[in-house]
This record gives structure tokens, C-alpha cells and sequence, in this order.
């Protein structure tokens, strides 16, 4: 078996061999430019890109015209919240979201706040669910979008976007859904759902970075953004930009793999996670944060109490990656958002670590990885004061700590 | 982040982890930090009442590699020094010979205030007058 084990999916995948050679004529045999209408050069990538917006959007069950192909998923936040936000401003100004969106969303809303907008964030549960009953007292005639992703990166909870839509629905609102973690692993379709607005990206279905895409409706209701960059009024006016030729050929090789593959790839993927998150529970005292129920099939995020996240990983992060909800990976030296709004102790923040399969991972890594991080679990405990409290049987919480 | 080799070995093969008997009137323990902080420190040291010197240290330590390697370091050079020569350890000492980065130089203070800690301990068991410590956490 090859070393390091990339556990690590949800941050980003690998471009599969079939995309990136579908991918590389269109570098240095077809460089052309999509809006080159002139000339075989232009045609021939033209035609290109139309196969890949519709491979796009047949994945989502959309129509070709719907979709606004971009940098990627952030950007596609950003003209979603931002375009409508201006372009509704007559019907209102209020949005609502969640406190567990991505930064790409929260920052966003943000922005709009200092714009002038009024943003709702929503609590989540222990399992990062919202309240269905909540979200319809705080929607009003005056709210113009209802912002919840479809899973969250972090967790892996699936949110019910189809009864979100109908409440958003019911008051004129716009259904926009940050699908980036969802689009290629789970069937999202706009239909099914009701979903009005959704950004995703292909470097997370097996696709190349930087490029992603934002469906807007076109029927029931006919939805318009306003641009978030003046240029040539590429992509129906709403993104300006010399089109990522390659990067939408990739993209949309990478869905139609998606629609092939997902289905079996999710089956073989929850065995696997289910088989290391069942041997890393048998380690006392650790704890699966999110909703186990409603979750995607790749990705278990656990806490391993009186151990810290990042100390643990370096056990084994030469070997094995993966991503920790830990504080001490970042400046701020606080632990992650997501993990504290399920109401975790920040001491359980600190000691998560979420473990994101892909469709390269194989069984004998799952066994490694299993081996490899109870081992280094058992070796910090060995190291942690906070352990040798909990055996003896002292109540950290009726301990005065030096707290700075 | 990329840690230096030090960090690393002493990550891998940490000097002194243990418990000493917190009861002993020649023991001193200094407990710091806090879980919500993401670290917290034990360290303690076995002093000689004859010479104050420290014969033992042991330490442990939940946080990250950077905070294990700082209490490892330590109870390294507390072994044979006097308390009144521990005192003069200071957390600058420890970043530059584990190479720390700016982001973890907290893990050195945390270093610096267990020592202190311990140290208080120990004289405070001992009918010695407590030391006044500055504050040197600023996070």
C-alpha cells in the first residue's frame, strides 16, 4: 500500500485520469476562445463547452441555459447572495441563513449586512439541524432567500432542502442552497428539491480546481442575478469572463462520471466509512458529531475526548490525511464554528478530527488508517493530564482553570 | 504547517511524562491552561529540601505537538537546576531552541508559567514565601 493515505475528500479530490484526459487537448490542440464566433478555433471549443454546460446541468436535472459557469463554488456563493440581494431589492431585504453555513456564505452575508441588508442566522441542533418551525416564524414577505447548504462540509448533515424550499415558497422567497459538499456524491435535483439557486464546484466530484458553477432558474420562477463583475457580459450577462475552456470540458466529464459512478460509489463508501467510524468508536470515550441518519455516505467526523485534534494528527499526518476541527491549526486559536454551534464544549472542538473518503479509497487503507489513529490516540492519552483526571474520577468542570 | 525537527522529536519520543505524588511535601505541581484553550500543562518537580534542587520532572500535557515539546524541554532543563535557577527559564528560550512559530509561541508561555506554578507550589508546602508572578499570558 502507497503512503500517505489521502483521507481528506471534502476538502478537495483528485482529478480522475479519465477527466484529465478529456481535459488536455483543449490546453494545446483547441485553445481557442468560446466567444471567438469567427473561426474553427472559437467553434470547436464553443461546441466543448456546450457538451460540458450540458453534462452540468444533466446532473442536477437542470437545463443547459441555467447554468452560470464560474471560478468556483465561493464565487458562485457570493453572485448568488450578492445578485440577488441587488436585484430584489424591491421586494425586500432580508435573508436567512444558518450559523453553519461555509465562511463563503457567512462572510458574504456579511457584506450584504453592512449594504444595507438584514441577515437571519439560524441555530442548529446537536446533530446540525435546523427547525423547520423556527425558519418559517422568521421568514417574512420581506425576505428575499432562504441560504442553506445542502451538507455541511464539516459534519456531513444532509438539510431537508425540499420542505426548506416550500417554506421559503410560501412567502415569495428564493430557495438558494450552497450543494458544493452534496453535487456528484448524493442526487440533488433542482426539481425534486425546489431549489432556485445552488452553487457547486467540480474539484470536489473528481473535477479540476477552479471551476465551478451557479444554476439559476429559469421557469417557475424566472430568476435573475445581478453581474458581480463588469466585462464582456459572458454567461448571459450574469458573469463576465473569458471562459476556463478545459476546466468546463473537466467539469463536465466529471459529472457525467458522477452520474454513472455516484450511486455505486456511495454504497462501497458508507461500507467503508461505517467500518472505520464503528472500530474508532470502540475507543472510550469518543463521540460522532452530526446527524448519522441524514449524512453523506464519505465522511465521519469524531471526537476522541481529552486528546487535542492537532497533537493527535501529528501522529500520523506524515501517513494519513486528514482535517481536525482544532484550534490550533489556525491564528485565532479558536476551535472550529461548526462543531461550537452543535453545542459542543470547546474542549470536544478542539478534539475532532473528520476523516472524508473518496472513490480512490481503498479497503487496506481504511484498516491502516484504524489501526494507525487508535494507536495514537491510546499514545496522547498516555501524555493527557485531562485522561489521567477522567480515570481517576475527577469532574473536569469543578476545576478552576487559569483560563487566558 | 511544517514542524521542526526538534518539535518532532521530541513529539516522538517525549522526555519525563508521568505522575509524581502531588501529596509529597517535596513535590510541586503546577497545573495550566484551560480545555477550552485547546492546552493544558501538568508539570511537577521533586525537589531536594536539603539543596532545592530539582531531582525529578515529569510533566504531561494535552495539546497540540508544539505545547507536548515545550513540557517536554522543560522538565529536560529543570532536571539539576535549583528552584531559584528555574525561575530564570524563559519562554523565549524554549521558542528559539524548538524553532517555534509566531502561532505557537503561547505554547512556550504555558511552558514558563508551569514551571512557575510548580515552583510556587512547592514553596508554598514548604512555608516559603510565595513569589509574586507577572502575567505573561496575553491570548
Amino acid at each position: 500500500m502507497k503512503l500517505p493515505i489521502y483521507l481528506d475528500n471534502s476538502a478537495t479530490t483528485p482529478v480522475d485520469p479519465r477527466v484529465l484526459e478529456a481535459m488536455l487537448p483543449y490546453f494545446t490542440e483547441h485553445f481557442g476562445n468560446a466567444a471567438s464566433r469567427s473561426h474553427p478555433f472559437g467553434w470547436a471549443t464553443e461546441s466543448a463547452v456546450d457538451l460540458g454546460r450540458e453534462r452540468i446541468a444533466k446532473l442536477i436535472n437542470a437545463s443547459d441555459k441555467e447554468i452560470i459557469l464560474t471560478s468556483g463554488a465561493t464565487e458562485s456563493d457570493n453572485l448568488a447572495l450578492k445578485g440577488v440581494f441587488d436585484m430584489y431589492s424591491r421586494k425586500g431585504n432580508h435573508i436567512v441563513t444558518v450559523t453553519t453555513e461555509h465562511k463563503a456564505v457567512l462572510d458574504t452575508c456579511k457584506h450584504i449586512e453592512k449594504m444595507g441588508g438584514q441577515v437571519t442566522y439560524l441555530k442548529v441542533d446537536a446533530e446540525g439541524n435546523i427547525d423547520l418551525n423556527e425558519l418559517e416564524s422568521v421568514v417574512t414577505d420581506k425576505t428575499i432567500m432562504v441560504s442553506v447548504m445542502y451538507a455541511n462540509n464539516e459534519i456531513g448533515t444532509i438539510a431537508p432542502i425540499r420542505q426548506i424550499a416550500d417554506i421559503a415558497h410560501k412567502k415569495g422567497a428564493l430557495m438558494f442552497t450552497d450543494a458544493t459538499q452534496a453535487v456528484g456524491k448524493i442526487s440533488v435535483d433542482v426539481e425534486r428539491d425546489g431549489i432556485d439557486l445552488m452553487a457547486f464546484t467540480a474539484h470536489k466530484m473528481y473535477g479540476p480546481k477552479g471551476v465551478g458553477a451557479l444554476y439559476v432558474r429559469r421557469k417557475n420562477p424566472r430568476v435573475k442575478v445581478t453581474a458581480q463583475m463588469d466585462g464582456g457580459g459572458h454567461e448571459r450577462g450574469m458573469r463576465s469572463g473569458t471562459l476556463n475552456v478545459p476546466g468546463i470540458v473537466g467539469f463536465g466529464k466529471a459529472a457525467e462520471l458522477a452520474m454513472l459512478e455516484m450511486d455505486a460509489d456511495a454504497a462501497r463508501l458508507s461500507v467503508m466509512r461505517d467500518r472505520l467510524e464503528n472500530a474508532l468508536l470502540t475507543i472510550e470515550e469518543s463521540y460522532v458529531n452530526g446527524n448519522r441518519l441524514s449524512r453523506v455516505p464519505h465522511l465521519t467526523n469524531i471526537s476522541f475526548k481529552y486528546v487535542e485534534g492537532e497533537g493527535l494528527m501529528m501522529a500520523f499526518n506524515q501517513n494519513i490525511a486528514v482535517s481536525s476541527g482544532s484550534a490550533c491549526t489556525s491564528a485565532s486559536l479558536e476551535p472550529s464554528y461548526v462543531l461550537k454551534a452543535l453545542g459542543l464544549g470547546d474542549d470536544l472542538a478542539h478534539s475532532s478530527i473528520r476523516f472524508s473518503l473518496g472513490r480512490f479509497t481503498t479497503d487496506d487503507q481504511i484498516d491502516y488508517t484504524i489501526e494507525a489513529v487508535t494507536k495514537a490516540v491510546l499514545k496522547l492519552r498516555d501524555m493527557s493530564p485531562l485522561w489521567e483526571m477522567f480515570k481517576m474520577g475527577i469532574d473536569l468542570n469543578t476545576i478552576e482553570w487559569a483560563e487566558h | 504547517m511544517a514542524y521542526s525537527k526538534k518539535v518532532l522529536d521530541h513529539y516522538e519520543n517525549p522526555q519525563n511524562v508521568g505522575t509524581l505524588d502531588h501529596t509529597k511535601s517535596e513535590v510541586g505541581t503546577g497545573l495550566v491552561g484551560a480545555p477550552e484553550c485547546g492546552d493544558v500543562m501538568r508539570l511537577q518537580i521533586e525537589v531536594d529540601p536539603e539543596t532545592q534542587v530539582i531531582k525529578d520532572a515529569r510533566f504531561k500535557t494535552f495539546g497540540c505537538g508544539s505545547a507536548i515539546a515545550s513540557s517536554s524541554l522543560a522538565t529536560e532543563w529543570l532536571k539539576g537546576k535549583t528552584i531559584d535557577e528555574a525561575l530564570t527559564i524563559d519562554n523565549m528560550d524554549i521558542v528559539e531552541e524548538l524553532a517555534l512559530p509566531p502561532v505557537k509561541i503561547h505554547c512556550s508561555v504555558l511552558a514558563e508559567d508551569a514551571i512557575k506554578a510548580a515552583i510556587q507550589d512547592y514553596r508554598k508546602k514548604n512555608g516559603m514565601p510565595e513569589l509574586t508572578l507577572e502575567e505573561k499570558i496575553v491570548h
